[in-house]
């Protein structure tokens, strides 16, 4: 390919608009980057550009079959009958309910120290009850997907109405006979909340909500089993997000040895969090290729996706804060109450806790108490969505702050810098927790990337600006939200690299890809420390069968942990190939280099060489016996971390409101952000960019709405509007490496949710300046209908 | 299930003799029978992930039944590259980092070149509005809008 054969100076690269990138003193590794920092186009493309994207629907096996779930479309009732004789009159291989799979237990949750959740996990099929539209009943399994739809179309389901709890802050209800639909309630306190608040000057009290939304992903959700009974290893395709841990967890459910289950990745189509749990329909296809000993395929289609795949984001706080004459909060009291739809999945509490450890956000906050209602609804249930309890913990502090300016006269902007966490103060420890991990932000400088922020868009002349347009009769205004971001979530990663005898470099990892670049960041890594070009590296990732340890790809991990761990596998493996080359050349390991896939000496690249290929050629089994090495030039690496890091941001938008149709058009949109060290801008950009565009969606148009009795209102994306072009405006981007982590050695930060969290916050602000009313936005999504509702309400 | 019937459908300039239930979309067969790309994100319109070529216009594959297809000429993202030369929306694609998961980019591409074969000095404006058809969740559509003017200019001056 014309693109393959460039040489590594010639590769396009983006970074004229990435030239503004600032950097400080980058984390230093002991080898000159040729790489890392650059922003070099994708190893991934070039399939999914031209045809060659294997997502789940393309996967096929021999003699599949085609499974369609059944589907409950009450929101809350006891199942009386279900009658399958139609469809299995029909044409069908097969319908199994409840009764089919009694020995599946419920899908579990994470490890936590929170008590008594087991009762509240949800069964693969509905037993004696179903909890929400959308709960599987039945499934069907057919010889073609279109008859399997078919024939689920023909199965009656008798179900006899119960209440119904569409909201979470209703008083809690009965999940079952002695289970109420509050299982536990998150609590976190730290200093004396309470005299604080008796004896403060101000206090600021907000009543906030976020609406119900989630990842949405392109692709809707599939999974293909297929039981291999000459080997007894079950496989499933489609797999992403969690190999190994969900390998694990389906040998559970399944009672199989972990080692008799492969699962393997393929294109994915977006993960944002909800892709990659496990959920009923990915234990029924192994459970049905298993039964059948024939592969079975499960793809569902979108109305499925929008009624059976993790919600996230709703949530009600009612906070409190006290504060001094100067704006400086002296502590917060929260109380929100969480609507985690009918079950407890995968995630157990996580959201809310992550809420509640995550809410004072960059500020210096003396006194914090939390109390968060985890309440069951008769809704989808919800779990992650990226940047999860933090574009709801962000929106809420956020608003606070503009609430604090407003109360004591004091600008939106100074009254911030007064609450920040200064520099001189990192690392700062927050006396709360998070899944037993204290808060650490490790390192950052909010008040000095707000300034360049402000400086990059020009906020006095900008503001001066709109002032002269709201004068003339425009409702314009702009809007700043801060934010820090919790990512790399440890404690371990490790990688395997292997240089093979044509010279290709593979490194072996338990990552997983959702679509972000993996694959090329890592080879960045790699090619950075052996000398090699990236492109000479294959990155092999969401395989449970290549490499025994995993731990996947989530929470904005993957560049720092199992970057770091090829940081260091890297490293080893250089070492390795550098002793060898010493010995060859009779030179201290010092005196050479790797340059091109060659060990030279330093200062005579046209010297005495050996490639990488040739190095790997030599270290054969046979030849062990004389030198006594190991065989293969390989290496390992681990990378442990038990810290996470904190990268941080500012948003500033500009909106204008049109006063008639309630309407919002984001006009500007800068993120700036501290990612630590970029490892490529690019890629980097391209994350916050993305979930700039997502935190837009959230804040102006998606929702998931019900109405009273449970009936999901938000079926299809005719209903569930996602941003298009139009709505999302281009996005200034400023990239900054001022705070490396000094938890890693290349000082990286994630950035996979690092521009989400604050957009519904930003807005929210924007808004009320242009509409001249501090306060007024309460509620996400702010759709034009309740903008207009907010301005009659004002009289406008 | 229904009876099938014979159709010949013309792909990327290829014949594909084959028998299909009148109700099969036209996105299905193209993946399922035809080996070819078309994405189905929404199955009803909306995202338009399932973009192809029909006669030169961009057309959702989703809202088709294959049968319809018959004697139309339909272009995947296959008819694309030449041999192994990119199409300058593809290579405008790697290097303005215009896609990430890369589901929607089959659609975006068929969407682009239907739009810039039709007429190779769309306006800005219009090119915004040609776009904001068809939904990209990981990008945020800057970068594809980047990518396709990079490469308009590339189809115009050749």
């Amino acid at each position: 390919m014309e693109y393959f054969d460039l040489q590594l100076e010639e590769l396009p690269l983006v970074s004229d608009r990435l030239d503004r990138l600032e950097r400080t003193t980058s984390a230093a590794s002991n080898v000159t980057s040729t790489q890392i920092g650059r922003a070099v186009t994708r190893l991934e493309d070039l399939p999914l550009v031209s045809g060659g994207g294997r997502f789940a629907a393309s996967i096929s096996f021999p003699r599949q079959l085609h499974m369609r779930v059944v589907r409950a479309d009450h929101a809350h009732g006891k199942i009386l009958s279900i009658d399958a004789s139609r469809a299995l009159a029909h044409g069908c291989v097969a319908v199994w309910t409840a009764k089919d799979v009694t020995e599946v237990p419920p899908i579990e949750f994470r490890p936590t120290s929170v008590k008594g959740l087991e009762p509240y996990c949800q069964p693969v099929i509905a037993r004696d009850r179903v909890r929400y539209v959308g709960e599987p009943v039945a499934v069907v399994f057919a010889e073609d997907p279109y008859e399997a739809e078919d024939a689920a179309d023909l199965v009656s389901v008798e179900i006899e109405d119960l209440p119904v709890i569409v909201d979470a802050d209703q008083p809690p209800g009965e999940f079952a006979a002695g289970y109420s639909t509050e299982p536990t309630v998150i609590r976190k306190v730290y200093g004396n909340v309470d005299e604080i608040f008796r004896t403060a000057g101000v206090v600021v009290e907000l009543d906030l909500s976020i609406g119900r939304h989630s990842g949405v992903p392109l692709e809707t959700r599939g999974a293909i089993a297929n039981y291999d009974v000459a080997r007894d290893v079950l496989e499933l395709h489609a797999a992403t997000k969690r190999p190994h841990a969900n390998r694990d967890m389906l040998a559970r459910l399944l009672h199989r040895t972990p080692s008799s289950i492969h699962l393997y990745e393929c294109h994915i189509g977006g993960g944002f969090g909800v892709r990659g749990e496990i959920y009923p329909e990915d234990v029924l296809v192994c459970l049905a290729a298993l039964r059948f000993s024939r592969p079975v395929k499960w793809i569902e289609d979108r109305r499925e996706n929008l009624i059976a795949c993790n919600h996230s984001r709703q949530q009600h706080h009612c906070i409190r804060a006290a504060v001094d004459s100067h704006g400086r909060v002296l502590a917060i009291d929260d109380t929100f109450f969480h609507d985690q739809g009918a079950y407890v999945r995968t995630h157990g509490t996580r959201v809310a806790e992550g809420t509640a450890g995550m809410l004072p956000g960059p500020y210096r906050v003396p006194a914090y108490r939390v109390t968060g209602h985890y309440r069951l609804t008769n809704k989808t249930p919800a779990a992650t969505y990226r940047s999860p309890g933090r574009y709801e913990s962000t929106f809420v502090c956020e608003r606070l702050m503009d609430a604090v300016a407003a109360k004591t006269g004091i600008d939106r902007i100074e009254v911030r810098r007064r609450n920040l966490i200064a520099k001189s103060e990192m690392p700062y420890v927050r006396p709360v927790d998070i899944r037993d991990h204290q808060v650490v932000m490790d390192s950052g400088d909010y008040a000095g990337l707000l300034d360049k922020a402000l400086a990059r868009i020009g906020w006095d002349d900008l503001y001066a600006h709109l002032k002269r347009r709201r004068a003339s009769g425009e409702a314009v205004g702009a809007g700043i939200g801060i934010f820090v971001e919790r990512s790399g979530l440890g404690p371990v990663d490790g990688v395997r690299i292997t240089v093979d005898s044509g010279g290709s470099i593979e490194v072996v990892t338990g990552a997983a890809s959702v679509g972000q670049g993996v694959e090329t960041v890592l080879a960045q890594i790699a090619a950075d420390v052996l000398g090699v070009d990236y492109r000479m590296v294959r990155v092999v990732h969401g395989r449970t069968d290549r490499i025994d340890y995993g731990f996947g790809t989530h929470a904005a991990r993957t560049t720092v942990m199992t970057g770091s761990a090829t940081h260091i596998a890297a490293q080893n493996l250089r070492a390795k190939a550098l002793k060898i080359g010493a010995e060859m050349f009779d030179a201290a390991v010092d005196t050479l280099d790797i340059v091109d896939g060659r060990i030279i000496r330093k200062g005579h690249p046209e010297g005495a060489s050996v490639t990488l290929a040739e190095l790997a050629s030599m270290l054969t089994p046979a030849a062990m016996a004389k030198t006594g090495r190991d065989p293969g030039l390989t290496a390992e690496g681990w990378f442990h971390s038990d810290a996470h890091s904190y990268p941080y941001g500012v948003h500033i938008a500009v909106v204008r409101v049109d006063r008639e149709t309630g309407d919002v058009k984001v006009e500007r949109y800068l993120a700036a952000y501290d990612v630590g060290r970029a490892i490529n801008p690019m890629l980097v950009e391209g994350q916050i960019v993305g979930c700039v565009a997502q935190g837009l969606g959230g804040a102006l148009l998606e929702e998931f709405v019900y109405d009273p009795n449970g009936a999901p209102l938000s079926t299809t994306l005719a209903d569930y509007l996602m941003p298009t072009a139009h709505d999302v405006p281009d996005v200034e981007f400023l990239l900054t490496e001022d705070a490396p982590s000094p938890t890693n050695p290349l000082g990286i930060k994630g950035a996979g949710e690092g521009g989400i969290s604050p957009v519904g916050a930003t807005i929210a602000s924007a808004i009320d300046d242009a509409i001249g009313v501090a306060g007024a936005v309460t509620q996400l999504p702010v759709t034009p209908m309740r903008l207009r509702a907010i301005l009659r309400g004002l009289g406008s | 299930m229904l009876d099938k019937i014979d159709i010949e459908l013309t792909v990327n300039g290829h014949a594909y003799a084959l028998r299909v239930e009148p109700r099969r979309i036209l996105a299905d067969v193209l993946r399922e029978q035809c080996g070819l790309t078309a994405n189905a994100g929404c199955e009803h319109g909306v995202c338009g992930s399932c973009t192809v070529l029909i006669d030169g216009e961009p057309a959702r594959s989703c809202l088709m039944f294959a049968v319809q297809a018959q004697g139309k000429q339909i272009r995947t993202v296959e008819s694309l590259a030449d041999g192994n030369r990119l199409h300058p929306l593809q290579q405008a694609f790697i290097d303005h980092h215009a896609l990430q998961c890369g589901f929607c980019t089959p659609g975006f591409l068929m969407l682009a070149c239907g739009a810039l074969e039709r007429d190779p000095l769309l306006s800005d404006d219009d090119l915004l509005n040609v776009l904001s058809s068809n939904l990209c969740r990981c990008t945020g559509y800057q970068n594809i809008i980047r990518a396709v003017r990079a490469a308009a200019t590339q189809m115009r001056t050749g």
